[in-house]
């Protein structure tokens, strides 16, 4: 399954290796960027929800 | 209905909540297949053994780190003539995502550079006209989060996005402009003979779509992350004030 790389071993995984670290990162960092923006305005709109009314 | 509509924040964030896990979905679905036969199932080069697999990683990479830049372009033109907030805030999400496609064009080529060209680095025209792209991303990003206000920094940036056009399309074709350099031409034509040869080509465009999708998906995510902390500052202002 697995096809042989021969000598170019490291340069290939490296390639894919460094590519998957960098996305994977970009998007847990997007996710978490998100849940606390989120997280902060539901916070500020309650608190303003309740004192408007 | 008109385009324009969508700058309305309202819109957009209605829209791209329909349009995000149909996103999500295709991106996962293209980049699965694209890399996965890529990497398994398809044959080395004569020339290139087994390094042509990271044609599946650099190509994408580096023609999705020259399109957010363009992207950008058009976002803050529009940002510029008709002063709508979405496009400003599009292009500061899509710079992040444009900058990670430059890092992983950048390393896959110096990966790639290495036993092909005996080096991981020359001063090749694509090669500089890319590493200046590379840190007029950083610029872009240090930019908007040293200013304050945000129309001012919408307007520093979009000028900084102007002048860094030019490498960016420096980027694409500086391999026409002057033939010295050891990077090649492109890999994808509409001339078939300039094209790479079909085993690769298909999976490689499935990637190229993948990349394309990771693009949009991640930059809906993140306008709509902008537009919300863009709502949390207008609030908070308004505590401080009452």
């Amino acid at each position: 399954m697995m096809p042989d790389l021969g000598r170019y071993a490291f340069v290939v995984f490296g390639s894919y290796g460094a590519s998957v670290a960098l996305i994977v990162g970009l998007v847990v960092l997007s996710f978490w960027q998100r849940a606390r923006v989120k997280r902060a305005l539901a916070e500020v709109e309650a608190r303003q929800g309740k004192s408007n009314g | 209905m008109s385009i324009w509509e969508y700058a309305n924040p309202k819109k957009f964030m209605q829209t791209s909540a329909w349009a995000l896990p149909w996103a999500v979905g295709l991106t996962v679905l293209c980049l699965c297949v694209g890399l996965i036969w890529g990497f398994f199932f398809t044959p080395d080069d004569y020339k290139q053994g087994s390094t042509v697999k990271i044609i599946y990683l650099h190509v994408p990479a580096a023609m999705m780190a020259i399109n957010a830049w363009i992207m950008m372009l058009v976002t803050s033109l529009i940002w510029i003539v008709r002063r709508h907030h979405v496009s400003a805030l599009a292009a500061k999400a899509a710079a992040p995502v444009g900058l990670t496609f430059t890092l992983i064009a950048l390393v896959t080529g110096a990966l790639w550079g290495q036993p092909m060209w005996g080096t991981w680095w020359a001063w090749d025209p694509r090669l500089t006209s890319f590493l200046i792209l590379t840190l007029f991303y950083f610029g872009y990003i240090a930019l908007w989060a040293a200013i304050e206000d945000p129309d001012t920094a919408a307007d520093l940036t979009a000028i900084l996005c102007l002048v860094g056009s030019a490498f960016a399309l420096l980027s694409r074709y500086a391999v026409n402009f002057w033939n010295q350099g050891l990077h090649q031409g492109a890999s994808l034509s509409l001339d078939k003979e300039e094209n790479v040869s079909d085993v690769f080509w298909i999976p490689l465009v499935i990637s190229i779509v993948g990349f394309v999708l990771l693009f949009v998906t991640l930059v809906l995510m993140r306008t709509r992350t902008e537009i919300r902390a863009r709502r949390l500052s207008a609030l908070l202002a308004r505590e401080r004030v009452a």
